[in-house]
């Protein structure tokens, strides 16, 4: 049998309007939900609307890459789950690979055309850097993921890849622990460590999008500092109701 | 081993083109092409615009 | 209720709440077309062009179709004069490994993944079977004889095959021991496809590290050849490239340039960049991506999009409608 208790009614632990108690504001989980609600509400983790600027086709790189992310892991995995032999000898096998060998292809073409607009566009600025320092972050550890993966295909590229790239790893001292030349290594760190290594700072890049917002026009001009502000420039809104901080 | 699925020639050896100093292959030298070509379209051909609301 | 943190009004409008305009965004259907579009293409170019997979390399392989060739790099790792017996770290104290300067860290790191040249691709996989009465005379002649009798064996014959070019009948007469039927015994034992299978087991059962392997198959010219029939050297852009007529590597176009500067590939292996080339190239790489990374803070470099305004075709729109008020 399950007894119900009313709320008490003393005034320190009335509920607050986010379901917790006042109490709660020394609880971890209630100041960590607090901070995440604030800095990124439902809204803005996913947004129904985005900055009028954002409309040109060069914002479609980032997704397109995400996408291609996403193919190459559900190739890889099947890839993973029959063993790294498999290709060579199955109808099946062999057109998974080529499946994960073209949609790596699109994952850097589309990445680099994404680096390429993100570039010109100077989207560092407004408090970005750390969006940008992530994603080159995510351009050379996909590089390195890439690399592994060439190094584990067990065939001829595999044997002259591995032979050469050991040359200039053993010159900076890499080669004593990054064997490349060691297929179990190699495999382990392709096929489990780096692809979360990679997926762990895309979600730290795509969070910081969505944190900081996509960055505006290179000298755009803030329509709350122009003296003579005129409503033509602030379109109606889907609704009418205030900008989703505020929002109660 | 099943091939079908290739068009005739991809295993052979690739056809380089060597200017100078410079030594590419046709298909990475399509590659670079093709990502420049839509650098250049994502850039210049109009987005749509946002249906009107008000 | 969710609560808001006022930023401080800053100068910079970029690092503001967006106060303009806005437009409908629907995120979950872009990313949805984005995986159908890109699952599409992906299916379209894997079933039109498939992928490369070429052949694996077999001592087998290479004892067969150029048994001179693993002939003479046999007796090179018996002579310690291979590219792997006079490595240095992480395989072998044969040599000092790449320094610049004081920056050591080849010589710092040491001997992580020890390979004994002689030992490991010669005389180890030759004791390890059956032999004929020949190989097993000269295996215990080698075994019964003293280190530095062992060497002068060896390379007295690695000099002599090199001066008759390859040519066994025209090998100076001189004492070279028991090399000449060690090495024509481990050419026999990889032609009939044993080395392959022994160098894999290494005494063992589980084995996932080939290292010994390919350290032994690049020594000689057999995997060299190969390389250089698919255009994969360093010197010919190699890094960039693939096996057959598939795209490679463009993302690595910049680490495979400084490849092509003659100064790091020049045929004198005196040249200082030329033997550290390695080395200095991987620096040059880490310091460009340094450089890559924290353009945000790098004056000049983070005004470029500024100077060449490709932004206002991006953003044509934009300033079109700020230039109409």
């Amino acid at each position: 049998m399950t007894t119900t208790h009313p709320a008490p009614d003393v005034a320190d632990s009335s509920d607050t309007p986010d379901g917790g108690t006042i109490a709660d504001s020394t609880m971890w989980t209630s100041r960590l939900r607090r901070a995440w609600m604030s800095k990124l509400p439902p809204e803005k983790l996913l947004p129904d609307r985005q900055p009028a600027y954002v409309a040109s086709w060069i914002y479609v790189f980032g997704v397109l890459t995400l996408a291609a992310f996403l193919v190459v892991i559900v190739t890889g995995l099947v890839l993973a789950f029959a063993g790294p032999a498999w290709y060579h000898t199955s109808w099946l096998g062999h057109f998974t690979n080529s499946l994960h060998f073209w949609s790596v292809q699109l994952f850097f073409v589309f990445m680099v055309i994404h680096l390429w607009g993100k570039f010109w566009m100077a989207a560092w600025r407004g408090r970005r850097a750390m969006t940008w320092i992530t994603g080159v972050v995510a351009f050379l550890a996909s590089i390195g993921t890439a690399f592994t993966g060439y190094l584990v295909q067990t065939n001829f590229d595999s044997q002259w890849i591995s032979f050469e790239a050991k040359d200039g790893l053993n010159a900076v001292g890499i080669g004593a622990f990054f064997n490349v030349t060691d297929l179990g290594q190699m495999l382990l760190l392709h096929a489990c460590l780096l692809p979360l290594v990679v997926g762990v700072i895309a979600v730290w890049h795509v969070l910081l999008v969505r944190l900081r917002g996509v960055v505006p026009p290179i000298d755009a001009v803030d329509p709350a500092d122009r003296a003579d502000v005129r409503t033509d420039l602030l379109a109606a809104r889907p609704d009418d109701t205030p900008v989703p901080e505020a929002r109660p | 081993m099943d091939h079908t699925y290739q068009l005739a020639g991809m295993n052979d050896p690739a056809t380089y083109l060597d200017l100078g100093w410079l030594s590419i292959s046709v298909a990475n030298l399509v590659v670079i092409l093709v990502m420049i070509v839509i650098f250049l379209l994502a850039i210049l051909l109009p987005f749509p615009k946002d249906r009107d609301h008000s | 209720m969710t609560t808001v943190t006022d930023k401080p009004r800053s100068t910079d409008i970029a690092a503001r709440d967006w106060k303009g305009p806005w437009r409908r965004y629907d995120i979950v259907k872009e990313g949805v077309i984005a995986v159908v579009v890109v699952s599409i293409l992906t299916v379209l170019l894997a079933g039109l062009f498939s992928s490369p997979d070429e052949p694996q390399l077999t001592f087998q392989g290479w004892a067969t179709s150029a048994p001179d060739n693993f002939y003479a790099t046999a007796v090179q790792e018996l002579a310690g004069t291979s590219e792997s017996a006079g490595y240095g770290p992480p395989y072998n104290t044969a040599a000092d490994g790449v320094s610049i300067g004081p920056i050591a860290p080849q010589q710092w790191f040491g001997v992580t993944h020890p390979v004994d040249a002689a030992n490991d691709f010669v005389l180890t996989p030759l004791r390890s079977q059956q032999q004929s009465a020949d190989v097993t005379d000269a295996l215990a002649t080698w075994d019964g004889a003293a280190a530095d009798q062992q060497t002068s064996w060896a390379t007295d014959y690695d000099t002599a095959l090199t001066d008759a070019g390859g040519d066994l009948k025209q090998i100076a007469p001189g004492d070279y021991g028991p090399v000449p039927v060690l090495a024509q015994g481990l050419t026999d034992m990889a032609a009939a496809g044993a080395l392959d299978g022994i160098l894999i087991s290494q005494g063992g059962f589980y084995q996932t590290d080939f290292t010994k392997q390919i350290l032994f198959l690049g020594d000689g010219s057999y995997l060299d050849d190969a390389a250089t029939a698919a255009h994969l050297q360093g010197n010919t852009w190699g890094m960039m490239n693939e096996t057959g007529s598939y795209p490679g590597q463009a993302w690595l176009w910049l680490y495979s340039f400084w490849y092509q500067i003659p100064t790091f590939n020049s045929d004198n292996p005196d040249d200082y960049l030329t033997s550290h080339a390695d080395a200095v190239i991987f620096y040059i790489m880490a310091l460009l991506s340094l450089i890559l990374l924290l353009l945000p803070f790098i004056p000049g470099l983070r005004s470029i999009p500024r100077w060449i305004p490709i932004h206002r075709l991006i953003w044509r729109d934009y300033y079109r409608s700020q230039h109409r008020t």
